[in-house]
């Protein structure tokens, strides 16, 4: 039994979320290979051949795999899908474009999201905003996943050996092309990686007032997230956002602020370990989840709080 | 050019989902059900491209039990020139969706098809990509924002970095997110004028589709519970817990 992983990077770097996909994988008890297809990122693969475990790594150089595209990403995967059982990628945007599409083009079924393994065909996964956690078989050959990054460690970035295999690329599809891409920039940490994460959400009420959320992020060495009201209302770009359809995340602490806690938020952070809510509305769901609740004007307890951590 | 836009009957996202008691499924006896939020957003994309001149005709689907009908009823008062409902009362998960999709896609030939990025239910995010894949068409996924013209269409994708833009040759499947559009309200008048737009009824058989479920339902229970936390009086109080009792930071 085998298991082929998508590899995620920017052809520089290999994404950290790679890793918690190879843990999947390997949870699965299969020899894990990984496919690294880019535009000249023959760094990607040998990064990826020294995670421990993975026995070997494919690798497809093209222009046209230089961003990932789903038309181009698909049917390289198909095309290499033959001897492998299990085809994974993280759950993230990149994983949730091109997957769907490789499970049609072999005609099988997709796990999204799994966030627990059963046995080689049963997988668990939330659904309903994660108010239900369903054990799903699957009756294909082939089985198609995505992984919760929050469900696996990552598998270690160094220990592993694995051999560097170059593979052809197949035909660009001509269907699509890359424009443009605007990166949110920011010296904080990754939100789906970081230990601490500072939430803002309605209550937050302008972007320039976001800036006591990124205050008291800053003094903890946090990243900055923010609910979807944030989000809609403009405050914070959209890859701030957690929850069901955004980001999910599970952080040594995650500090709530102004986030009343509608069941679409608490399915992105539930699963963090330590939950603080600051809210001035003591009825607020967020108080529900949450380990440790502050009732209060968030414009006067989240500065003090800054202030009071700098003691 | 001709819209498709694709709408699920789905638990209304207000209602909090639970296991039965039994562990073999969702209780999902009266509770209440409404279009698939992303879905709406897709039919209002579809709308606003139809009343800007960008198409001649909109059309809704949906897939699965009779009560669908209030969901393509819903998208028909929003403005949806017509319905079609392929009926059916196997649960469809989203390879069969998409294949009975691309099935009325060969028989209506639409320039695009608008489906939500996922539905609130199963949270799978799969229905547009494999619709995609059998068609041979470009995806435009987690749309932000969609410009078609000249038989493309440029759309600005939600990723987890920011913002990327891809340029697909049309016909093409586009999947809504959240900050696309903010669907607009129903009027009383259109919910009357709906009754009166065409509702067709298929079925899977008609499209020679094989709907059977590839994932079997093994068992559902309820995620762990959180313990119930304390309130703090105080910043200082907040701050001595989280170093010395949770000894987070």
């Amino acid at each position: 039994m085998s298991a082929l992983v998508l590899a995620e990077h920017n052809n520089a770097q290999l994404a950290p979320a790679t890793l918690n996909a190879v843990a999947a994988a390997l949870a699965i008890g299969s020899d894990v290979d990984v496919l690294v297809a880019g535009d000249g990122c023959r760094a990607v693969a040998d990064a990826a051949a020294a995670i421990a475990g993975v026995r070997k790594v494919l690798l497809a150089e093209a222009p046209h795999y230089a961003h990932a595209l789903a038309e181009n990403l698909a049917p390289l995967l198909v095309a290499q899908a033959g001897p492998y059982e299990h085809l994974l990628a993280a759950a993230t945007t990149t994983g949730k474009n091109v997957m769907p599409r490789v499970a049609a083009l072999l005609d099988v079924a997709q796990l999204s999201d799994i966030i627990g393994v059963v046995s080689n065909d049963t997988f668990v996964r939330p659904i309903y905003a994660g108010n239900v956690i369903a054990t799903v078989k699957s009756s294909d050959a082939k089985k198609v996943i995505t992984v919760r990054l929050t469900a696996y460690d990552p598998a270690p970035a160094t220990g592993g050996s694995g051999a560097v295999e170059a593979i052809a690329a197949v035909a660009d599809s001509g269907l699509s092309a890359w424009v443009s891409e605007e990166l949110t920039k920011s010296d904080r940490p990754e939100l789906t990686a970081a230990d601490i994460i500072v939430s803002g959400g309605r209550g937050v009420g302008s972007s320039e007032n976001f800036a006591i959320i990124e205050a008291l992020a800053d003094k903890l060495g946090a990243a900055v997230g923010a609910s979807r009201a944030a989000v809609d209302a403009g405050y914070v770009p959209n890859d701030y956002q957690v929850g069901q359809t955004g980001k999910v995340v599970a952080p040594t602490l995650y500090i709530a602020v102004g986030i009343s806690g509608a069941i679409q938020h608490l399915a992105g952070m539930k699963d963090s370990k330590v939950i603080v809510c600051i809210n001035k509305d003591e009825e607020a769901p967020i108080f529900g989840v949450a380990d440790y609740g502050l009732v209060g004007d968030l414009f006067k307890e989240v500065p003090a709080m800054t202030e009071a951590l700098s003691k | 050019m001709k819209i498709l836009v694709a709408v699920k009957r789905a638990i209304d996202y207000n209602v909090k989902a639970r296991p039965k008691s039994d562990g073999t499924g969702v209780d999902l006896a009266n509770v209440k059900m409404s279009m698939n939020p992303f879905d709406e957003i897709a039919v209002e994309e579809a709308l606003r491209i139809q009343e800007a001149g960008g198409a001649t005709e909109t059309i809704a689907i949906s897939i699965g039990p009779k009560q669908c009908q209030e969901t393509l009823r819903t998208a028909m008062a929003m403005g949806v020139d017509r319905g079609i409902l392929v009926e059916t009362e196997v649960e469809t998960q989203p390879l069969a969706v998409a294949k009975l999709i691309a099935a009325v896609v060969k028989q209506e030939q639409p320039e695009l098809v608008i489906l939500g990025k996922q539905a609130i239910d199963d949270d799978s995010n799969q229905t547009g990509q494999m619709l995609a894949a059998l068609l041979g068409w470009p995806q435009g996924t987690f749309a932000a924002k969609v410009t078609v013209a000249d038989g493309r269409a440029k759309v600005a994708r939600e990723i987890d970095g920011g913002i990327q833009t891809v340029d697909l040759r049309m016909p093409a499947v586009v999947t809504a997110d959240l900050r696309l559009n903010e669907p607009r309200y129903v009027k009383l008048p259109n919910i009357m004028k709906a009754k009166k737009k065409p509702l067709d009824t298929l079925t899977p058989e008609q499209l020679g589709v094989d709907v059977t479920p590839r994932l079997t339902l093994v068992k559902v229970a309820e995620p762990p519970a959180r313990k119930g936390g304390v309130k703090v009086p105080d910043v200082a109080t907040l701050v001595d817990k989280l170093r010395n009792e949770a000894k987070v930071i």
